[in-house]
């Protein structure tokens, strides 16, 4: 690029920023004192020791252009400086420049998963996950996004999919799941209760999700459909930073659930799906939906809490979990989780910090899909690692297909021989078959 | 200018203009942040907004056992030299005094030994967070010229008030004029400089706790 285009990408960032700056953030660069207590709840921090991944500090090239432009002493500093610059006929030095903003994209995309745990522990209150939500917007506008995510983005506007799977692997994985249930996946049901999304990673790791779900909504009797022109929950567009191609792939659920005419959408075990269906897409598409969003796991506890679900043996060995920051911190799904584990495990032991303070596992928001973050998402993962040493499970639980596949990874990595299973799979091994309730119900 | 001459100048005309310039760039500062006002949420809420807004203001006095057992020294020390600057501040008697003639308001204050005690408190308690921001890895990353300038005026009229009260300067109505000066400079900073924070802290811990809230996390 020529260095007139540099500063015009620049000046999109900018733009960007500058929608973005809201109350709560002036509120919140007002407030910074620079404790550094922000850099202690992060574990890219916890875990480097590098102080350039001080939560607060990934967010300086924004909060220059707020001190600029929408505080009166930065209004004022930069008029005297024009002028001097004028009266000196020297040109005026740019505030944020395009190698400022390329220093800034590895600190805002490959070491920070949005996981929010600063926002948590911040003693003059400020939210940083939700300004470094908003400062990838003007990352994503100035062109500086890492290639992973773009590539992503690309994929799942292009195909439906961040990792460009179709329905037909997805049809193939139905027709498997019915054989082995001997139970109809239900697909493009006119007027369902349910939506059922997955996500690509789900589709290709976890495949024992969409048997189990079968089985749970056969068992409960949850009217529900898949549909064949959205399948897909993840939104590249949340994780990348840009609300265009967020708004883009929201509605495509928007529009298979509205054409369904279903009464809700669940979001599979995936975290960043449910912030993007749940809390970020309706401000993308600017309108409320007309049905209600749930993740899989509200589902099942509330068809526990109806007595839907019964459940029979319990799994026996010592099991622990991990929260997934999408679910538990951001959207307040804390206890659901840990009712339906009394459902089915008799030996479970919490992290110690877990709910609102559990430790990201260091693989969210968009570090699992950029490539350059390998060496980041793996350090980032020992604070997860140093938490499972602590209760020394023999298995861990989770709920989320990305947090689930970098426990794998990171767990093999450092030869620790604890497997991980996703919630769903243990409630469906659990289940009364139906055959044997019936029985019990013909006796009684 | 004699001693009397300069305490006059500071009790009068420089107190009138600090006032003056730290209300109205408080106002402005908060003008500037409500006024960007926040886009219309269309996501449904699972919680409330406000009463965890409220919660979230008054719960980081308290940080959580992790932080507290990551950041100690952080916590306690910050908290100790925050609440006896706070103290001397407002419960010393003769600051009551002034608030009195100034805006009509009083309360009970401390006996002047007691709040003595605390101002040496917060005097080391000042020195020990500089320390800290010199030597912690983070803390000195982060620094800026802005956070030593606010140590300074933060300290200043602490020191000059805890050397006033002892006379430890002299004559008195300099060592009075000297503190009174300090504590202008520091009204005067305030607005400009994070020391906003000692306000918008509190707007930020409401913002915090309300996005939290309708979420349905108590933040």
């Amino acid at each position: 690029m020529t260095h007139g285009a540099h500063s015009f990408s620049v000046e999109r960032g900018l733009n960007a920023w500058r929608e973005e700056i809201d109350a709560p953030v002036a509120a919140f660069f007002s407030s910074c004192v620079h404790c550094g207590l922000c850099a202690q709840a992060c574990p890219f921090f916890v875990e480097t020791g590098d102080p350039k991944y001080t939560p607060i500090h990934k967010l300086e090239p924004m909060r220059l252009l707020w001190e600029q432009e929408f505080t009166l002493w930065g209004k004022l500093k930069k008029t005297v400086k024009d002028r001097l610059d004028a009266k000196l006929g020297r040109e005026p030095k740019p505030l944020i420049t395009d190698a400022m903003l390329e220093e800034w994209e590895p600190l805002l995309y490959d070491s920070c998963s949005m996981c929010g745990r600063c926002s948590m522990v911040c003693p003059v209150g400020n939210d940083i996950h939700y300004m470094i939500r908003k400062a990838r917007e003007g990352m994503v506008a100035s062109g500086h996004s890492p290639e992973g995510l773009v590539a992503a983005s690309v994929r799942a506007v292009n195909t439906g999919s961040p990792m460009g799977l179709q329905w037909k692997t997805l049809d193939v994985q139905i027709k498997h799941v019915e054989t082995s249930s001997g139970l109809e996946v239900p697909i493009d049901k006119q007027g369902a209760d349910y939506l059922v999304l997955l996500s690509s990673m789900e589709i290709i790791n976890f495949p024992e999700y969409l048997e189990a779900i079968t089985k749970i909504f056969d068992h409960a009797g949850v009217s529900w459909t898949l549909s064949q022109t959205c399948f897909e929950a993840t939104n590249a567009g949340i994780q990348i930073g840009s609300k265009d191609i967020a708004a883009t792939l929201v509605q495509r659920v928007v529009d298979a659930a509205e054409q369904l005419q279903v009464k809700n959408v669940i979001s599979p075990e995936c975290g960043h799906a449910y912030t993007a269906i749940r809390w970020e897409g309706p401000n993308a598409i600017k309108r409320a939906y007309p049905f209600k969003v749930y993740h899989i796991i509200e589902v099942l506890d509330q068809l526990r809490a109806d007595g839907r679900i019964k459940t029979e043996g319990k799994e026996m060995d010592r099991l622990s979990m991990h929260d997934p920051c999408n679910l538990a911190r951001k959207s307040g799904v804390v206890q659901q989780q840990r009712s339906l584990m009394d459902l089915v495990a008799s030996n479970f032991v919490d992290l110690k910090e877990h709910g609102e303070f559990q430790w990201c596992c260091g693989a969210g928001g968009g570090v699992s899909s950029n490539e350059r973050a390998e060496p980041l998402k793996l350090a980032a993962f020992k604070r997860k690692k140093a938490q499972i040493e602590e209760v020394e499970p023999e298995r861990m639980v989770t709920m989320c297909a990305t947090c689930r596949t970098q426990l794998e990874e990171g767990l093999e990595e450092f030869n620790m021989d604890i497997p991980v299973v996703g919630l769903t799979e243990i409630i469906a091994d659990h289940l009364v078959e139906k055959e044997v309730e019936n029985k019990k119900a013909e006796e009684s | 200018m004699t001693p009397m001459d300069f305490l006059l100048l500071t009790k009068g005309p420089l107190f009138s203009l600090a006032i003056a310039i730290f209300a109205l760039g408080i106002l402005i500062r908060l003008f500037e942040i409500f006024a960007l006002g926040r886009a219309h949420n269309y996501a449904a809420a699972r919680g409330n907004e406000v009463i965890p807004g409220l919660k979230t203001m008054y719960r980081r006095f308290n940080p959580d056992p992790g932080t507290f057992q990551r950041s100690t020294f952080d916590v306690v020390v910050g908290t100790l030299w925050h609440v006896g600057f706070v103290i001397a501040l407002l419960l010393f008697i003769p600051h009551i005094e002034l608030i009195k003639s100034t805006l009509g308001v009083s309360w009970p204050g401390l006996p002047n030994p007691v709040v003595d005690a605390v101002t040496a408190i917060t005097l080391l308690g000042l020195v020990a967070v500089l320390i800290h921001r010199l030597t912690h890895p983070v803390k000195r990353f982060l620094s800026t010229p802005q956070d030593y300038l606010i140590w300074a005026v933060t300290f200043l009229p602490v020191l000059t008030g805890y050397l006033a009260y002892h006379r430890l300067i002299n004559p008195y109505p300099l060592a009075l004029g000297m503190h009174i000066l300090s504590a202008e400079i520091f009204l005067i900073v305030l607005p400009f400089t994070k020391l906003t924070h000692i306000f918008t802290a509190f707007v930020a811990r409401y913002y915090n706790g309300a996005i939290f809230g309708r979420k349905g996390i108590q933040s």
